[in-house]
């Protein structure tokens, strides 16, 4: 069985977001990076399938050449080889991704039986990138996803909505996308870094298309920090807790 | 020039909530529409629907609601028209070129962006607007036309939810521990207080990392989104990841040995101290007002 | 907050807190002590420090530091010993490992032992034994508790009345007339008498604020914890097992719970700057502790797999916490203590690690409260710098280098590789063309010999030792010798341009010498003095020497590595009432000492002044004019012949060079290099040399310089020297020769310093103060044709013709003490500085 996760290279944030002067992104000098939480248990899980199912895991990311941090990452935890989608650093729309990902999987020439993706990303949020893979190639496409069996050619998808969840059953190939609690990544071991580093890495530059979701600035939401009321220094507050929670009526 | 709302019920908060939003666009007619899910749900088929239904009436705009379903299905939409699609607006400029304020990082920042699209595909982001109730709306039944590939993902179970303890999503308190908790035991005190008060056990994304609690107690941009009364934040340093997911709790109270944390900025009470020695003087002094 | 205070801290960290709480114990109780950060854990290295230490260290002072820090940690019940191993990759580190080994038992530090690949197997039962040669084990290494310890000092200082204010930011301070008036902070504004900036790697942004320099550099060191380690799981403590410094990769392995740390001091030196550091709200994790970088790590992973490849090679190990941490460095490795130069009152105790944090801030507690601490910290001084070491370049420069000697094997010579060329003497070109090898002093470019004076070598033949271990004849050359024999044959000139020189001038500045300097200054203008100056205790501050120039002006003549400090101490303890004032000449005069047999033929034959015996003795200075240069010459000597210093103005050196040159060369003059003067010269005549032979832990009395009759005037220290010249003292400064070089293997060996005397049965030797003798200085006597040695000797050693023994790279060699006074052995009467 043969599996592409895709993943997307992410600032770790802080407490605090602070803005490039240009406002166009995130002041990352003091940053390290990531790979966006529900993509890396995309790739726990690809890892965990083909550990019982056999077959070789392929991690995809498309992104500045410093990207290729995040690829061996995901291959110290044990993806077979990876594909680098090298950009000059702006960020592409969630169209002109699916489509470069599209042409790197037809050029990649594999038989993927899996292509996992997160359910949306860290810091853009669009919701689309694999739904567009998934039609572009005529696939499937279950959302959202916090368990995966697989049953020969049959997933069995669990996603998670209000009051329990609902199943799915594809055929594969398909696609999935995977939220964060599907399981707990695992950290990588020295030799398995060690390996990463002599891991494939097949790199290419593809040609940016128009953007037609255009980001013209970030902007920091208005009125969000609060003047907080201290109600005290350590156990002595305790009262004054309780008393407020008398106020709203939950004591 | 008309729009569609798509509605997964009327009776749906953010349902309700995107044709508020989709008013923005100034349009006269403004038509939600909800789809007849008789064969459970089929997000690939239900955008099949909505597509029809945009050639049909020449749509301007295909709104929804900024939920699971909303975002999925719309993207369906946006994949099969090859059209951009805005996800989680706070706001539309329909001017020429249109603009959007859309939401990134779970909320925490937003972005201005231009959208170059026919129709426009957008959906709300969850409370930007408010409610208000949906007077007309048309149920329409799944596209005949839709294809084999579009109906083969569609729900063909559900397991229900195990009944025991109070739903973190639902809680009226939420009583939550970051990594000043300090080990997995740590959690104890956490859940007699949450206990105490009827209300959920919640975490950050430290403490599921670390393996301390289960992910299902994670609240967070990639965890559960909560709402209660009041959320009581114990040795959280308030990333923004964390923020993300209790941004929508009434109140926010933080009990923290660092009075400088992040989680201060976002909190309307505040105990500056040690979680060890405050959260069980709090238990114990619930305990002696209810006289038990 | 307090509308003012005695004393303003700032910074919370082990620094901070232990400043506070020495402070205290000192009976200063207003106090208030600051952070940006929260507590107990602000956010700074303290949070994420190792938290190891490794007592044994080649300098004193760090030593001296460290051990005082591990007596405070185990008071406060935060020290878990667990012992510590350095271990040898190579037979290199072999060697050093025995110099560690000489060094724990000069500076007393016991027990200590060398183990074999098998003996270290046996307390790390999961290293790779294979690739090491042998370790050097330190059992009382240990493992402490920072935050602990500092939070445990800060209760103990609040109950003593200070006050303490976390997550406050300092914005700005303020300074008048020189002198430090007030703390301006988020939360209102202090006045304060005195503040200490114990900020860490922060420490040069805050100092800035009130225009003075912290110079150091934050500097990154890559740390990993992983784990869960198999072999740990039934851990007792958070160490059961001795850390592992892996000396030759730089790096370190230690158990910590159920991990294992491996940090590293290998990589590219990473330096940022201050105004670089995040805020506690923009950082991920803390300020201090940065995104990793694993691409500067990939070695230091197979190295760590190689010596641990039980645990680092466990799949099922998962690399859990890795950052880049930041720590403070500075330009010579050494801390920043005192008060600066810059700003009276503001106070700097930065640079500090973990293993000298608690002895640091009780040194810094007693220079401020007494004006002098147990521990002489002379070196960490931060008046110590000179402009240009103050310089970013300059610290990133060396802070860079000095980063990778961490765990390097430095020889005591080892000179400085980058940012040289900082300061050229006026002689400099000639000297380049006579082949001058060039070591620093103060930042100057200065010869050590030249290697123009190589056909001397033949002259002398063999009257030189040629020293066959490639260590000893490291950053050396027998054409020292052979320079300081025609020196003593003939003449020989020397670039003394690293001198610093200061004048006090004014009404009261006879008052201010005369209470400054321990000799008699109320001399007549013209004479030269030389001088200790003394700390109250007692204590050497300093030796050097003043000329009367007039009535109201004395020039400060001192040596280059200490100038900037003396200049300072001769600032703090001018008179109050403003009637003398200081003026730094250093960079005004260059100097050019001449000296030997035929110095006298040389100068007469460039002046028509009088320098015979009888016109221009000994000890005095004149005004001479050589050709077109009025030179202003000083007869003395500190190699012990006749001879002068002739001082000129900066922009006239080479003239004068030229004069000198051309003059000497009919009598065979040669130039000579440093190695002459600072220590073949002296040693010969038993001078001492402050850093060495003084310091403030011995007194004059036991340094043999105790001579005539105290003088009647106060001067500083007096009351401690007429009582230490009423006791019998517990140690004499002796000079020792070495009776026989041969090791064991048969190669001749020489002593470099820093070794321990023991007695002949090879027992340590140690004196009623408790102070260990070991060599202070080493060095060749070629006219004596002997190795020389200084050592401070208990009474019942310091006898002359007592036989004793060195301890060197593992071995024991048979000394005698040569003289147990100031009688030097050679030239005992001193004729020849007086013919």
């Amino acid at each position: 069985m043969n599996i592409l996760v895709c993943v997307k290279r992410v600032p770790l944030t802080g407490g605090k977001i602070t803005l490039t002067e240009d406002g166009r992104a995130i002041q990352t000098r003091h940053l390290g990076f990531t790979v966006s939480p529900h993509e890396e248990c995309a790739a726990e899980e690809a890892i965990r399938i083909i550990e019982q199912e056999g077959g070789e895991s392929v991690v995809l990311t498309l992104g500045p050449s410093e990207a290729e941090e995040q690829l061996r990452d995901m291959m110290a935890i044990g993806a077979d080889r990876a594909i680098h989608l090298v950009t000059d650093g702006e960020e592409w729309d969630a169209q002109a991704t699916a489509a470069a990902i599209v042409a790197a999987i037809r050029e990649d020439g594999t038989r993927f039986d899996l292509l996992l993706f997160g359910n949306e990303s860290a810091d853009a949020g669009n919701y689309q990138v694999a739904i567009r893979v998934a039609a572009a190639l005529g696939l499937p496409v279950v959302t959202g996803v916090k368990a995966i069996t697989v049953n020969g050619g049959t997933l069995r998808c669990e996603q998670e909505v209000p009051g329990g969840r609902d199943v799915y059953e594809v055929p594969m190939p398909a696609v999935v996308t995977v939220k964060e609690g599907i399981n707990l990544p695992r950290y990588p071991s020295v030799p398995g870094r060690m390996r990463a580093k002599r891991k494939p890495l097949q790199s290419s530059r593809p040609a940016a298309a128009d953007a037609k979701l255009q980001m013209r600035r970030l902007l920091l939401p208005e009125g969000s920090t609060k003047e907080a009321q201290i109600l005290g220094q350590g156990a002595e507050a305790a009262p004054r807790v309780v008393e407020i929670l008398q106020e709203i009526g939950v004591v | 020039m008309a729009t569609l709302v798509f509605i997964e019920s009327p009776d749906d908060e953010l349902s309700q909530q995107a044709v508020v939003f989709a008013q923005q666009l100034g349009d006269e007619e403004i038509t939600a529409v909800a789809i007849d899910g008789d064969g459970g749900y089929a997000p690939a088929a239900w955008a099949q629907t909505l597509v029809e239904l945009a050639q049909q009436r020449s749509l301007r705009a295909v709104v929804g609601p900024g939920s699971d379903r909303g975002n999925e299905v719309l993207a369906h939409v946006a994949a099969k028209l090859d059209q951009p699609m805005a996800a989680n607006c706070v706001s539309v400029d329909p001017g020429n070129p249109t603009s959007v304020i859309r939401t990134r990082w779970g909320g925490t920042l937003l972005e201005d962006a231009v959208i170059h699209g026919s129709p426009l595909l957008l959906t709300s982001s969850a409370h930007a607007v408010p409610a208000a109730p949906i007077a007309d709306s048309e149920t329409v039944p799944v596209s005949t036309s839709a294809s084999e590939l579009d109906r083969v993902v569609r729900v063909v179970d559900t397991i229900p939810a195990s009944t025991g303890g109070v739903s973190l999503a639902d809680a009226e308190v939420v009583v939550s521990g970051g990594r000043g908790v300090g080990s997995a035991e740590g959690f104890s005190i956490i859940e007699e207080l949450a206990g105490l008060l009827g209300g959920a056990v919640g975490c950050s994304r430290a403490v599921t990392s670390a393996g301390w609690r289960p992910h299902t107690d994670q609240v967070g941009q990639t965890g559960t989104k909560v709402s209660p009364e009041i959320y009581i934040a114990c040795g959280i340093s308030g990333a923004t990841q964390h923020m993300a997911g209790c941004k929508g709790a009434k109140r926010l109270l933080a009990i923290n040995a660092d009075g400088e944390a992040s989680i201060l900025a976002g909190a309307d009470y505040a105990v500056i101290g040690d979680l060890h020695e405050v959260v069980p003087a709090i238990s114990a002094e619930i305990r002696k007002v209810r006289g038990t | 907050m307090p509308a003012r205070q005695r004393i303003v801290i700032i910074g919370a960290g082990i620094v901070g807190n232990s400043v506070a709480y020495h402070l205290t114990q000192l009976g200063e109780t207003e106090i208030t002590l600051l952070d940006k950060g929260p507590l107990p854990n602000p956010g700074g290295s303290t949070g994420h420090a190792s938290n190891f230490i490794f007592p044994v260290d080649h300098s004193k002072e760090m030593t001296s530091l460290t051990l005082e820090s591990m007596r405070q940690y185990k008071e406060l019940d935060v020290y878990l010993e667990c012992g510590g191993i350095e271990v040898a990759r190579t037979e290199a580190r072999m060697q050093e490992l025995n110099r560690r080994m000489v060094s724990a038992k000069t500076w007393g530090i016991e027990p200590t032992s060398l183990l074999t690949p098998a003996q270290i197997k046996e307390l790390v039962p999961f290293i790779n034994e294979e690739i090491l040669l042998g370790g050097f084990y330190t059992p009382g290494a240990g493992v402490v508790d920072s935050l602990r310890a500092a939070t445990i000092m800060r209760e103990r200082a609040v109950e003593a009345g200070m006050s303490v204010f976390a997550n406050t930011e300092v914005l700005g301070l303020d300074v008048e007339h020189g002198r430090i008036r007030r703390v301006r902070t988020d939360r209102g504004d202090i006045e304060a008498d005195r503040v200490v900036i114990a900020c860490g790697c922060w420490s040069p942004r805050i100092a800035r604020m009130a225009g003075a320099r912290i110079p150091l550099t934050p500097a990154v060191h890559q740390m990993i914890d992983i784990g869960p380690v198999k072999q740990f799981e039934n851990a007792r403590t958070l160490v059961d097992y001795p850390i592992v410094r892996d000396m030759d990769t730089n790096m370190y392995e230690r158990q910590d719970g159920g991990g294992l740390e491996i940090g590293s001091y290998a990589h590219r030196p990473i330096m940022m700057d201050a105004d670089e550091i995040p805020s506690i709200e923009e950082s991920a994790l803390s300020p201090t502790e940065l995104p990793f970088t694993q691409a500067d790590f990939e070695l230091q992973m197979e190295q760590a797999l190689e010596i641990m490849p039980e645990i680092v090679g466990d799949e099922s190990v998962g690399v859990r916490y890795a950052i880049n941490g930041l720590l403070s460095v500075t330009y010579d490795g050494l801390p920043l203590l005192g008060e600066t130069p810059e700003v009276q009152g503001l106070w700097s105790a930065a640079a500090i690690w973990i293993k000298e944090g608690p002895g640091a801030g009780k040194t810094v507690a007693e220079l401020m409260v007494h004006g002098e601490s147990e521990i002489d910290v002379y070196e960490s001084n931060i008046a110590r710098a000179y402009p240009h070491q103050k310089t970013k370049t300059h610290i990133q420069a060396r802070a860079g280098e000095g980063f990778n000697k961490m765990y390097g094997i430095v020889h005591p010579a080892e000179q400085w590789e980058s940012d040289r060329r900082v300061k050229l003497s006026p002689f400099y070109e000639r000297e380049q063309e006579l082949g001058a090898v060039f070591y620093e002093a103060a930042g100057w470019e200065r010869p050590q010999w030249y290697e123009s004076n190589a056909p001397l070598l033949e002259e002398y033949g063999d009257r030189i030792n040629r020293r066959e271990a490639e260590w000893e004849a490291r950053w050396w050359s027998p054409i020292i010798n052979a320079e300081h024999l025609a020196m003593r044959d003939r003449a020989g000139y020397t670039d003394l341009t690293a001198f610093a020189l200061f004048d006090v001038t004014g009404p009261g500045a006879l008052d201010a010498v005369q209470r400054i300097a321990m000799r008699q200054m109320d001399v007549p203008v013209g004479r030269v003095v030389y001088t200790p100056v003394l700390m109250p205790s007692g204590g050497f501050k300093a030796d050097l020497t003043i000329m009367r120039i007039d009535e109201t002006v004395f020039r400060v003549v001192t040596g280059g590595a200490w100038g900037m400090s003396d200049l300072k101490w001769f600032s703090d303890h001018l008179p109050p009432d403003g009637s003398a004032q200081i003026h730094d000449q250093t960079n005004a005069w260059t100097t050019l000492g001449l000296w030997g047999p035929r110095a006298r033929d040389i100068l007469s034959s460039v002046t028509s002044d009088d320098v015979s015996h009888e016109g221009f003795p000994f000890a005095w200075w004149r005004s001479i004019e050589v050709g077109p240069l009025q030179v202003m010459a000083s007869r003395i000597s500190y190699v012990g012949d006749l001879g002068w210093e002739l001082y000129v103005p900066i922009e006239q050196g080479a003239r004068l060079w030229d004069i000198i040159a051309e003059a000497g060369l009919p009598h065979g003059a040669v130039p000579m290099g440093a190695g002459v003067y600072g220590t073949t010269g002296r040693l010969e005549k038993c001078y001492r040399a402050y850093g060495a032979e003084l310091e403030g832990e011995y007194d004059v009395v036991e340094a043999g310089m105790a001579w005539g009759k105290v003088k009647d005037q106060d001067f500083i220290g007096k009351e401690a020297h007429v009582r230490q010249r009423s006791e019998e003292p517990a140690a004499h400064m002796c000079t020792l020769t070495v009776d026989d070089h041969t090791s064991a293997s048969g190669v001749k060996r020489y002593m470099l310093g820093g070794e321990p005397v023991l007695t002949e049965d090879g027992e340590p030797i140690t004196d009623a103060k408790g102070r260990r003798s070991y060599v202070t200085s080493a060095g060749a006597g070629p006219s004596i044709g002997k190795h020389i040695l200084m050592s401070y000797l208990p009474p019942e050693h310091a006898v002359v013709g007592r036989s004793l023994q060195v301890q060197y790279m593992g071995e024991r060699y048979p000394v005698t003490v040569a003289t147990n006074d100031s009688t030097p052995v050679f030239d005992p009467d001193n004729s020849r500085v007086r013919s």
